[in-house]
């Protein structure tokens, strides 16, 4: 990196730029799709903490988004007129965080010897226990509220610097969604920061050696036990860290939020990238999130020209799309559309 | 005494419906190593069709059980061809493939079912209607109707036939062979890619008629209702060790059980107000009497307990074997 040329410093201009102005061009369409572009960046940082587990550990984990939910729980409960409790945000966004880590660690320890589509079936169980918790956690003592979910939420707010507020500043206009993309963008800049260097770290090294067989990787004196943990507890926390922002941007969070199809869909959005490959996971995530709104705001108009009524909801053509692009890219892409470069070499030598 | 044997009644009944689903998911898993994730949604889509069947013919006058026979008579083909497209386009071609592949493929697959299924029946919960004349009879106190005890017969019999089947026929010994070892049981002639669609094909009749019985009994059905039922045979299809026939069958009644007492119990059993100690200190115990942390609404949670529980205390199952590389 020290000696990188010109063109890319220019080039990582370039995009820095893009990203910093794209939530006023976004916002000059409406502001809903800076919504969308926060959401999108809020599923970059969910798929990029699932690549952890899934991709660089190898741990097919089908019940992520209940560290979402863990996370997003918390920072309602603690920030909200729930229960009346008003936390600052630097309390309440690593708490959750941490106690999503905490219920990584729950689900990695009963599984650690679980080979990978035993595991894949109990985390999605625990995302079911999690979820049906969520929703019956309301009587005898109302703690969730049950399936209204916790509304009301407060928005992060700093000082007297509140996020939801809308504000000019040198003659632009920072709406709420505005001022929190640039969050998330702050925010997915350290995940992804965090997983680079995690990748060609001693640990990351470690996980890829788990993943590609985990009795040599222990013969060579790894820990499996200690690093699979870890990957449990570090996909979590960022599932955690996710759920947090997700309650305060939205403002309300119900378990409607948290099914099992969330859980698919990030598992998507890693496979279609390309496990493991944090470019490949974050195109993924990308591209599964804008795809269906610019569906949504393409199909719906397209079927009141052709038939003159909605034949097909937008949202069912959105999940066949889902459910098509995984079973493709299986057959016909399995290292996904930017594999990492061991996975392709997994994935295309023919085991017996 | 009475909720007891009730909750035994229901529990078997609802058992004898997750032990028909567990088949096919053991049958699969017996013979190639792989979950059919998507299994719940032939399941599924088998008590779609037998629901617009009976809708359409039950203001006709057939006799009920008739009604019911042609019902499910019409969603064993469909459910035997979703099986054999099933296998045909996502298993087959991954079938050397790592695990986790054909694994995303079946999670794919059972998305565009639902989703397919929601196109053609709506998301909304339709109900069967009831053209069975619900009869009820008084067994030492526990109820049970007419209904249970034909969902009870009739998975018992397609249990005996299955075991016939696997264990007394040419096809059986051939699906056994594939088995143990796929590529020896090639030599012997037996045509593999053959028998594995045949696994596939009985495990989704098997299925269809699952869906049936269960639409009936409980009266509904929605495009959803394929994926929990299908994690809780799966559940029981571990418990009672995976890829083992008779594991399956005594692994869905064994699970159905624990889930209805379970239910039955647990309200009782988690009331604070029944511990003393407790009570004196918790003021809704002066009120209505009750104080309960965990209700009936937690049965779901059973099947995963169950199966987290079993996976990790003894991953082979109760019938199963000890074998390397199974779980």
């Amino acid at each position: 990196m020290s000696r990188a040329p010109a063109r890319v410093w220019l080039g990582t201009l370039l995009i820095a730029f893009a990203l910093l102005a794209l939530p006023f061009a976004l916002a000059y369409a409406g502001t809903a799709w800076v919504r969308i572009a926060n959401f999108a960046i809020l599923y970059v940082m969910l798929a990029l903490g699932l690549n952890i587990v899934v991709g660089f550990a190898g741990l097919l984990d089908l019940g992520y988004i209940a560290f979402y939910a863990v996370g997003a729980y918390v920072y309602a409960l603690l920030a909200s007129a729930h229960f009346d409790l008003h936390l600052p945000f630097w309390i309440t966004l690593p708490l959750g965080a941490a106690i999503a880590a905490l219920f990584g660690v729950l689900l990695g320890a009963p599984t650690l010897k679980l080979r990978g589509d035993y595991l894949a079936i109990v985390t999605l169980g625990f995302g079911e226990i999690v979820r049906i918790f969520l929703v019956n956690l309301a009587r005898p003592v109302n703690i969730t509220n049950g399936p209204q979910g916790v509304t009301r939420i407060d928005p992060f707010s700093l000082g007297g610097f509140d996020f939801s507020r809308r504000e000019t500043l040198l003659g632009l206009d920072f709406t709420g969604p505005i001022k929190y993309y640039y969050l998330l963008l702050a925010a997915t800049l350290v995940v992804i920061v965090i997983n680079v260097r995690l990748q060609n770290s001693r640990v990351g090294r470690a996980w890829e050696a788990i993943r590609e067989d985990e009795v040599a990787a222990r013969a060579m004196g790894i820990n499996t036990r200690n690093l699979k943990l870890l990957a449990f507890a570090m996909g979590a926390s960022f599932g955690g860290l996710a759920g947090g922002m997700f309650s305060a941007i939205q403002g309300f969070i119900s378990p409607e939020s948290f099914v099992l199809v969330e859980s698919i869909m990030v598992v998507a959005m890693v496979v279609l990238g390309g496990m493991g490959n944090i470019w490949g996971v974050i195109l993924g995530a990308l591209l599964l999130s804008f795809v269906p709104e610019v569906l949504r705001w393409t199909v719906a108009p397209l079927q009141e020209a052709l038939f003159g009524r909605q034949l097909v909801d937008p949202e069912v053509i959105r999940m066949l799309i889902f459910g098509l692009a995984l079973v493709l890219i299986m057959l016909y892409r399995p290292a996904g559309l930017l594999p990492s470069e061991v996975r392709r070499r997994e994935l295309t030598e023919r085991s017996v | 005494m009475d909720t007891f044997l009730q909750q035994l009644v229901n529990g078997l009944t609802a058992g004898s419906v997750y032990a028909v689903v567990a088949l096919g998911y053991t049958m699969v898993y017996g013979i190639i190593q792989l979950i059919n994730f998507a299994h719940g949604e032939v399941v599924m889509i088998g008590a779609m069709v037998a629901f617009t069947v009976i809708n359409l013919l039950a203001p006709g006058g057939l006799p009920a059980v008739a009604v019911v026979l042609i019902g499910t008579s019409a969603a064993i083909p469909v459910c035997m061809l979703v099986g054999y497209a099933l296998e045909r386009l996502a298993y087959r071609p991954l079938r050397h493939a790592p695990r986790l592949a054909p694994l995303i493929t079946a999670i794919g697959l059972s998305i565009v079912l639902q989703h397919l299924a929601l196109l053609v029946w709506s998301r909304n919960i339709l109900a069967f209607p009831q053209i069975i004349e619900l009869r009820t009879f008084n067994v030492l106190g526990a109820t049970v109707s007419n209904v249970q005890v034909a969902i009870v017969a009739v998975c018992t019999l397609m249990m005996a036939g299955l075991a016939l089947l696997v264990y007394r026929t040419r096809l059986g010994t051939a699906m056994r062979a594939t088995a143990q070892n796929p590529l020896v049981a090639g030599l012997m002639g037996i045509d593999v890619n053959r028998v594995i669609a045949v696994t596939f094909i009985i495990g989704a009749a098997l299925g269809a008629v699952a869906g049936v019985l269960f639409g009936t009994y409980y009266g509904i059905a929605q495009y959803t209702m394929g994926s929990i039922l299908g994690l809780k045979a799966f559940s029981a299809a571990v418990l009672g060790g995976i890829g083992n026939i008779p594991g399956a069958m005594l692994g869905g009644v064994l699970l159905g059980l624990v889930e209805a007492l379970g239910a039955g119990y647990i309200g009782e059993f988690t009331d604070l107000c029944h511990y003393g100690w407790l009570a004196a200190r918790i003021d809704a115990c002066a009120g209505d009497g009750h104080f309960i942390l965990f209700g009936s609404n937690y049965q779901d949670v059973f099947a995963f307990l169950v199966l987290i529980l079993v996976l990790v205390l003894r991953p082979q199952g109760l019938l199963g074997e000890r074998v390397g590389d199974r779980a």
